[in-house]
């Protein structure tokens, strides 16, 4: 097991060099910053000092090498558009892409599971049909899109929802959060069932097949042959063991949705790290990039490690396998 | 009871068919028990051949500036221009592009896109994976590890690193699409070689001294296609929902050559303002094309699985 984690750690270190390598040399032998952030009609000698200040004047391996020395401080270099710590700049994002994941988090399994049990339970009835030729158009739909059409029904035509932007924040802990206010919830919705919808498309399909597999297992058909209201059931007896894969899959997806985010945050205007990342590709302010592509791979590095770890510690199997390659 | 005699009923003459006719007849005839996926299959290759034909069929070149008339823009569907001769059946957009036209060559461009990079991707990674699976060792290790790597991490993601590192263009994208798409095949396949290779025919060929090279492309490859030609269908509808979200994303096809994608976000500005059409239509198109090549892929899926043979 030990032996095992360190492999995989070594692995893991590897690949963060490789991304480092990668993206600082893509990204920073793309455009020139210096065109878009300094006026046209500025002079020589203002043009090179701004060169100087971004340190852009330096050969290339060696900003490289300076940039990861700073990186193993945790300093990812500073904005150049912001000029604030990249790094910090992202993180102050966070909490808005996180709160719009755990909301769509919690859309997918409150609509998924229910829908999917119905379909699971009656698969040859109208509702059933119905929604699993919903959710193959979840599937299908355009997310992008998706979402503007949301705008026009909800925000354009009926003029009920606002169409982007993250409303009245509270202040918790100094991070400011949305879903505390009437109005910040209400700019919560759209982009939150945008988000959801392929996640609950997908939770509609696991709880239908987990469903239909349960009923036929011999708990419950003891259960009913206990004389069991089908309520409970449905409510207790196949609900607790077709959530263990819903479970699952959803813990894997929540770093799916906070890389989808950056769709979703570009719809509505929601002010989080997806949004930044595109509006930093836009403007070339290669140190947000950089830090956004380094820390979401690093976490996405985590997430898998952690997944793998649990794996080897709850299957036996996997175990043995690892031991003997 | 009943549905097991219907569904009986209707495969006999099926099963009749497949000892006398050839084995791409049975196929077809297996295929056409759906009539969804017939009237799909029909769709998707009606939608083909317009992005084919796209400069014969429409009204008007949306990439000739000369056709183009500023004092056109934002009709809305169904209006006619100044003088009454054209008639704008899905609108215009702001530079007086009609919206017809312009989609029709967004087609063009987002599936010759999804379709390339589909190709390109599944030579790529069904050479290597077949390979993987030949060879075994530590070849295959090597291999599978990347694969493993590559396909933790989403696919927008690794689109949108390669083209913050690559930047724009059309070639960029594509390029973009082979390398996230090459992982699936390489897997898919691998997975079928290391059973097929496993067979007395394969056996038969290493006796006969054939070269490694006859025995993997000649002999392993086709008997592992099946699997990787649903894999591919399938990969093609998400190729061009991925491509359309990158160019949404405003770092995917360039603003002179849109896609259906580009086409939507152009109007996304408008949108608010109630006009509608120009965002509406080009993704109506997206839609019909992903869900057309989807259900495709369904019927494919259940046609060639093993476990669903009766």
């Amino acid at each position: 097991m030990l032996v095992y984690l360190l492999r995989r750690l070594g692995q893991s270190l590897f690949v963060v060099a490789a991304m480092a390598v990668l993206v600082f040399v893509g990204v920073y032998a793309i455009g020139n910053p210096i065109d878009i952030m300094i006026s046209p009609d500025a002079g020589q000698a203002e043009m090179e000092a701004a060169i100087a200040r971004l340190g852009l004047d330096k050969p290339m391996w060696e900003q490289f090498f300076i940039f990861i020395q700073n990186a193993l401080q945790g300093d990812l270099g500073r904005s150049f558009v912001y000029s604030t710590d990249a790094l910090g700049l992202i993180l102050s994002k966070l909490p808005a892409t996180l709160e719009l994941a755990f909301l769509a988090l919690l859309f997918a399994v409150f609509l998924g599971v229910p829908l999917g049990m119905i379909a699971g339970l009656k698969p040859n009835s109208i509702a059933g049909k119905t929604i699993m030729a919903g959710s193959i158009m979840g599937f299908s739909l355009p997310n992008f899109w998706q979402g503007m059409m949301l705008i026009l029904l909800f925000a354009v035509i009926f003029k009920v929802l606002p169409s982007g932007g993250r409303g009245d924040t509270v202040q918790v802990f100094g991070v400011g959060l949305s879903f505390l206010t009437l109005d910040g919830l209400s700019h919560m919705l759209l982009p939150a069932v945008n988000l959801a919808l392929f996640k609950t498309s997908l939770v509609i399909r696991l709880a239908r097949a987990g469903t239909r597999e349960a009923s036929l297992q011999d708990y419950v058909k003891f259960a009913r042959a206990k004389g069991l209201a089908p309520r409970r059931i449905v409510l207790v007896h196949i609900l607790k063991n077709i959530l263990i894969p819903v479970v699952t899959v959803l813990g894997l997806e929540l770093g799916n949705m906070i890389a989808f985010a950056v769709v979703t945050e570009t719809v509505f205007a929601w002010p989080g790290m997806g949004k930044l990342l595109i509006d930093s590709i836009q403007l070339l302010d290669r140190p947000v990039v950089v830090a956004y592509l380094m820390l979401t791979v690093i976490m996405f590095i985590i997430i898998n490690l952690a997944v793998d770890m649990l794996y080897c510690v709850l299957d036996p199997r996997v175990r043995l396998s690892e031991a003997r390659a | 009871m009943t549905d097991a005699l219907k569904v009986a009923a209707t495969r006999a003459p099926l099963q009749r068919l497949s000892w006398r006719a050839g084995p791409s007849a049975r196929f077809a005839a297996e295929f056409a028990a759906s009539p969804v996926a017939v009237a799909a299959l029909a769709l998707a290759l009606t939608l083909a051949l317009l992005a084919i034909f796209a400069n014969f069929i429409t009204p008007q070149n949306p990439y000739d500036l000369a056709q183009l008339d500023i004092m056109e823009g934002m009709h809305p569907p169904g209006a006619s221009n100044f003088d009454g001769s054209k008639t704008y059946h899905l609108g215009t957009d702001q530079q007086g592009r009609d919206m017809l036209s312009a989609i029709v060559f967004g087609l063009r461009m987002s599936l010759g896109v999804g379709a390339l990079s589909t190709v390109i991707a599944l030579t790529l990674g069904m050479s290597v994976g077949v390979l993987a699976a030949y060879f075994g060792g530590k070849v295959d290790a090597a291999i599978m590890r990347v694969v493993d790597l590559q396909l933790s991490f989403p696919a927008i993601l690794v689109a949108l690193i390669l083209l913050a590192v690559l930047g724009k263009g059309v070639d960029k994208v594509i390029i973009a699409l082979i390398i996230v798409q090459w992982a699936y095949y390489a897997r898919t396949v691998r997975g079928t070689a290391l059973v097929e290779r496993r067979k007395e025919y394969i056996e038969a060929a290493a006796c006969l001294a054939l070269s490694h090279r006859r025995i993997v492309f000649r002999h392993l490859l086709p008997n592992c296609l099946p699997p990787l030609i649903v894999v591919a269908t399938v990969q093609v509808a998400n190729a061009i929902a991925l491509e359309a979200t990158l160019s949404f994303l405003g770092v995917g096809v360039p603003i002179t050559e849109p896609s259906l994608g580009l086409l939507i976000a152009n109007g996304y500005d408008y949108m608010l303002s109630g006009k509608y059409w120009i965002s509406f239509f080009p993704g109506v198109a997206l839609l019909v094309t992903i869900v057309a090549i989807n259900l495709v892929g369904d019927q494919l899926r259940d046609i060639l699985n093993p476990r669903l043979k009766r």
